[in-house]
């Protein structure tokens, strides 16, 4: 495909300050290309859980969106420690966060399969030690609002 | 196909002084100074009146009706909101207002708060009964939050209660009553909005969420009170079926989450404020809660710009007749708003709400591959672009001029300080020049310059 478009943000690690700002220029810019607005929030709201991921959890990462006529591409890669089960960490409910926190509403488990449910294509790679590269694909069909 | 907004927010044009205070509280980016002018996008403008409550000058107006109109017919009903009483201190007792209005020329009085009930419990009953779908749901009864989700939000607008606002409900109820007790024909009969805000009377003319609308137009709420202020009367006898303390709450935020009874909600209200909400809800922040209720207007409909009072004074005369009611009726809220609400044949909302139309005004191109090189090339001006902010060359942001430039709207020059980093590389260039003596004239010995 030729006519793509590609952009990238930088997210740094545990800076909670920026944290949702990558997601929040991806969105804009898909707002910007008239991609269907059904879509635009479904990317957005992927893009920003994986963007918090690898704030939370991975001491920063990338955000890369590439955007063709037909679909929104994400991909979302850290250095980080990486994921050693990622099966079971693709069940709803699973969780590394103590029970004090899930107790206090977070780590709910729901942050891979929220972005399985809202994605049309998911992938997720992942190597102890090494990183994880998690790749979403939006497809631009306009959905009923 | 280019569809005509009808807007009743309108600049007149000798007293902008072209300061750009508008452009930047604008929430569409729908203001420009051109020609040391400002100037509405009218595709993008959402009539919330942000540019007029803002604006130094007062350069903006807001046009409504005339009371002339009155006379164009046989009967004319006025529909009293919470918004008109809360202008008054809680001494000034409703008849007192009535009778006032009743001066002015109108022949009959239905007041709103009665309706807002109905409409509490149709929100309620909907809140109750809604399954599977996103959460929260929105309120419908703002329309320049209507709007503004049209324009910038269209993927909330499943989330919009399709629920008529009180006054398009009592227009539609009171025209067809007094049509049958009165023998007239309904076109014969005026029915009247007081209207705190622009967009409630752009709303009339040009309905996003009413198939049906009844009501024929509106008055400007200051200009009502500034006539009422003369015309208060002694207490006369007139009756006026009213609503509880909960319907008369709606004049200002909370009121609507308090009168349907919804304990997981949020009342949200400024324009900016709802923004930042309905962002969240966009990127479902906030699934827990069942409920928002938006107002553009700080304060809720008080705080709108055609209304005489500061809000807080409006508020706080608000709060004193809620108390003042509140003394006499059942402590229960059912009860309480059982009480007034014996209306026969309220009308439905299904029978009368449209689905709001998305409206996007944000991309770039209609074509998303010119779109893409559109917006490289904007990523490209944006960078080149001091990044201030300043609103010199009349767009709200840097972001906005790098727009207006891709879509041949404004020139780099526009941006002050590229112009005069323009202007100095010229300077140098003829400086240049005017160093390269012909060398028939050179002088024996060149000077050292300085």
């Amino acid at each position: 495909m030729t006519d793509t478009l590609k952009l990238s943000y930088y997210c740094p690690g545990d800076d909670f300050d920026r944290a949702g700002e990558a997601s929040a220029k991806v969105k804009k810019a898909l707002q910007r290309l008239g991609v269907p607005p059904d879509v635009v929030r479904r990317v957005a709201i992927g893009t920003y859980e994986a963007e918090l991921n690898v704030i939370i959890h991975a001491g920063g990462g990338t955000v890369t969106a590439e955007v063709s006529g037909e679909s929104t591409l994400i991909t979302v890669s850290d250095e980080g420690k990486g994921i050693p089960d990622i099966q079971a960490a693709l069940q709803e409910g699973f969780s590394t966060a103590p029970e004090y926190a899930r107790q206090m509403g977070f780590g709910a488990g729901m942050g891979l399969p929220n972005m399985m449910k809202c994605s049309d294509e998911f992938n997720i790679e992942s190597t102890v030690g090494k990183g994880t590269v998690i790749t979403m694909r939006f497809c631009h069909r306009s959905e009923d609002l | 196909m280019a569809v005509e907004f009808f807007h009743s927010v309108t600049l007149q044009r000798e007293k902008c002084q072209g300061c750009v205070a508008c452009v930047k509280v604008c929430p569409t980016e729908a203001i420009r100074v051109r020609n040391g002018k400002a100037e509405i996008i009218g595709d993008r403008c959402v009539d919330c009146g942000a540019c007029a409550a803002r604006c130094p000058y007062h350069a903006y107006s807001v046009v409504t009706e005339s009371l002339d109109r009155l006379q164009d017919h046989e009967y004319n009903i006025v529909l009293p909101a919470p918004s008109l009483y809360a202008q008054f201190p809680e001494k000034v007792a409703r008849p007192t207002i009535w009778q006032g209005l009743r001066y002015l020329g109108f022949d009959e009085i239905f007041d709103v708060s009665l309706a807002s009930e109905y409409i509490a419990l149709e929100i309620e009953d909907y809140v109750k009964n809604y399954r599977g779908g996103r959460k929260p749901l929105i309120s419908n009864t703002c329309p320049a939050v209507l709007r503004l989700i049209q324009v910038k939000f269209p993927e909330l607008i499943k989330q919009v209660v399709p629920i008529l606002a009180p006054t398009e409900a009592a227009a539609i109820y009171v025209k067809k009553e007094a049509a049958q007790r009165l023998r007239l024909a309904p076109e014969k009969i005026g029915v009247w909005a007081i209207s705190p805000c622009p967009s409630k009377n752009t709303n009339i003319h040009q309905s996003v969420d009413v198939r049906d609308t009844q009501l024929t137009g509106s008055f400007s709420l200051s200009e009502i009170y500034g006539l009422l202020l003369k015309h208060l009367g002694e207490d006369e006898e007139i009756k006026v079926s009213t609503g509880s303390s909960y319907g008369l709450a709606w004049g200002a935020y909370g009121g609507e989450l308090l009168s349907a009874g919804i304990s997981h909600g949020l009342a949200v209200h400024g324009i900016d404020d709802v923004y930042d909400m309905l962002e969240q809800i966009s990127m479902n922040k906030v699934p827990q809660l069942d409920y928002v209720e938006c107002s553009a207007c700080q304060g809720g409909c008080i705080g709108g710009i055609l209304a005489a009072q500061n809000k807080f004074v409006a508020e706080s005369n608000l709060r004193g007749r809620i108390r003042l009611l509140r003394q006499k009726e059942p402590a229960d809220r059912e009860k309480a708003m059982a009480r007034s609400m014996t209306l026969k044949d309220f009308p439905s909302s299904k029978d009368h709400v449209k689905p709001l139309v998305p409206r996007p005004m944000m991309q770039l191109d209609d074509d998303i591959v010119t779109a893409m090189k559109k917006f490289e090339r904007m990523e490209e001006v944006l960078s080149s672009l001091p990044g201030l902010d300043c609103g010199a060359c009349g767009a709200p942001s840097c972001q906005g001029l790098a727009e207006d430039i891709v879509q041949g709207k404004a020139h780099e020059i526009d941006c002050i300080f590229k112009l005069r980093s323009s202007v100095h590389r010229l300077a140098q260039g003829m400086l240049e020049l005017a160093r390269q003596i012909p060398i028939s004239h050179e002088p024996e010995k060149p000077k050292e310059e300085r």
